[in-house]
């Protein structure tokens, strides 16, 4: 080790920068009676979800990868809106704008509609990155107009052709999900937000991950999710929250098949979310935004180290056990 | 033969892909906040020197490759192919043309240099950094000049030409840097 490695690896004026934003969220919130809250990071169960990875503290439980299901306890006991400014943790997730440890601004508000937490999210973001125009496209749209086909309806060899003129693919195989994530996170997502706070809205209904379905436009079933672009960095993702207990059960159930399927361990189900739902979640939207990456926006930077104190210094940094990968692609 | 999955992948690492030797450049891990992740990888084909970048599932995994690097004597050209010897061993290697490639214009006999081997069999030559060689063509030096900074070709014995400075004169032994096919000094004999 040399002898200046204990050093910060961030500039202190960036960590100046840092705590000047965090200062300005506070008092937003507080402005809008938004109450503070802080929920347990290691908890007995985590998330389900098939492409988020939680690390596992022998006996104790795991450390959470957002902090969704506790705030909707709280939802759901009466807290009214809430936000929380959380470490969270994710296995596996290392680069440029992936830390395996982060900070995560989540937030809820009780009886808005996702146009109004938009609204929210947008005032949120310029806080820290100046006054930014706001542009909305629905994913639909943009799939249409950038790539020419209709991420619904197309077949998944129309995704295959168009992923491989884009990009030079070292896999043949994969599922719808898969493609359309490679499409947007590779093709689509560099062009978002150049100089806007891009919001993308209706998902994919098989992308609702913790969000309701409604019927758009065009009289099709999509997702009531959005997420948040700018300058190509995805920023947030927020959902109409779902408040049917047992339409939550059956998305895990199924998170949990497709966790077999990939060979990944299974996941305790968070049966005191469920019970939650089953009390009663009032109407709400909510959204998680990467507090990590805005402030690297505000900076002007490209790489999360820039920000953050002290970084990782290993490419990997895994603590889940590597399941054997004899993986059969579902052609979905 | 191990193999590797991509969050193994780090700059050097040696694998096969379309079954060809590669080496990773780099390794940038790209993630959807919900969804798959992925890993944009920069690869250099060490057959053809050919860089590409390849999107991987994350996940996926590679073959390594049986390639590494040997010190060898540069041992002559018989017109067809280099020959080289493992110091150790006295085990002799063959190597076309092709293959030594830019490196001939720095091999002198008897000069250690690596022979990058795959599956036992050359796949390419570096010769060392520094090389000191004999200068067989220059125009005459000018006595006394070691401050005006002017510089003239000379073509050394190797076959290769580099821009020396021009107090420099045919015969003498000069100290070149070959990854910029620079001079570095006179050498004294």
């Amino acid at each position: 080790m040399s002898s200046e490695d204990w050093r910060p690896g961030a500039p202190l004026e960036n960590l100046r920068r840092r705590a000047q934003v965090l200062a300005r969220i506070r008092a937003y919130f507080a402005a809008a009676q938004v109450l503070e809250v802080e929920t347990p990071q290691l908890c007995p169960t985590t998330v389900t979800d098939p492409h988020l990875h939680s690390m596992q503290v022998p006996g104790h439980g795991y450390l959470q990868t957002s902090p969704e299901y506790a705030m909707k306890r709280l939802l759901a006991a009466g807290s009214g809106s809430i936000y929380q400014i959380a470490r969270v943790f994710r296995a596996d997730e290392m680069g440029c704008r992936h830390h395996p440890e982060f900070t995560m601004l989540e937030w809820y508000r009780v009886g808005f509609t996702p146009d109004q937490l938009i609204d929210d999210v947008a005032a949120v973001a310029c806080l820290a990155l100046g006054e930014t125009r706001c542009v909305r496209h629905r994913y639909r749209d943009l799939f249409r107009t950038r790539l020419g086909l209709d991420p619904l309806s197309c077949s998944i060899d129309q995704l295959r052709a168009v992923a491989r003129r884009h990009l030079d693919l070292a896999f043949d195989e994969a599922d719808r999900d898969t493609w359309l994530e490679l499409l947007m996170s590779q093709v689509i997502e560099p062009t978002l937000g150049i100089d806007t706070l891009s919001f993308v809205v209706d998902y994919p209904p098989s992308q609702a991950a913790l969000a309701r379905l409604h019927l758009d436009d065009e009289g099709q079933v999509v997702a009531s999710r959005f997420e948040l672009y700018h300058r190509g960095v995805e920023l947030a993702n927020g959902y109409h929250e779902l408040l049917d207990a047992n339409e939550q059960r059956a998305r895990f159930a199924a998170d949990l098949r497709e966790r077999e399927a990939l060979g990944l361990p299974a996941i305790p189900i968070d049966e005191s979310l469920l019970a939650a739902l089953a009390s009663g979640l009032p109407d709400c939207s909510g959204v998680a935004l990467g507090l990590d990456r805005l402030i690297m926006l505000a900076v002007g930077s490209d790489s999360l180290r820039e920000v953050i104190a002290f970084s990782p210094a290993s490419p990997v940094w895994s603590t889940r056990t590597q399941p054997e990968r004899t993986r059969t692609e579902n052609q979905g | 033969m191990a193999s590797y999955s991509t969050n193994e992948f780090k700059s050097g690492l040696k694998v096969m892909l379309d079954g060809d030797p590669c080496m990773i450049l780099e390794n940038e891990f790209v993630k959807p906040g919900k969804g798959q992740a992925f890993n944009r990888v920069k690869l250099r084909n060490l057959k053809t020197n050919r860089v590409s970048e390849k999107t991987f599932k994350s996940g996926d995994s590679l073959e390594s490759a049986d390639v590494f690097d040997c010190e060898m004597q540069y041992l002559y050209n018989d017109g067809d192919f280099h020959h080289f010897m493992e110091p150790e061993n006295f085990e002799q290697h063959q190597a076309s043309n092709s293959t030594v490639g830019d490196a001939a214009l720095w091999l002198k006999e008897q000069d250690l240099c690596t022979v990058t081997l795959y599956n036992g069999t050359p796949l390419a030559v570096t010769p060392l950094n520094f090389v000191e060689l004999e200068v067989v063509e220059t125009e005459p030096g000018v006595r006394g000049d070691t401050a005006t900074g002017g510089n003239k070709p000379a073509r050394l014995s190797t076959g290769a030409t580099v821009k020396v400075p021009l107090f420099v004169n045919q015969g003498e032994i000069i100290r070149c840097d070959t990854r910029s096919g620079e001079y570095v000094s006179r050498v004294k004999g």
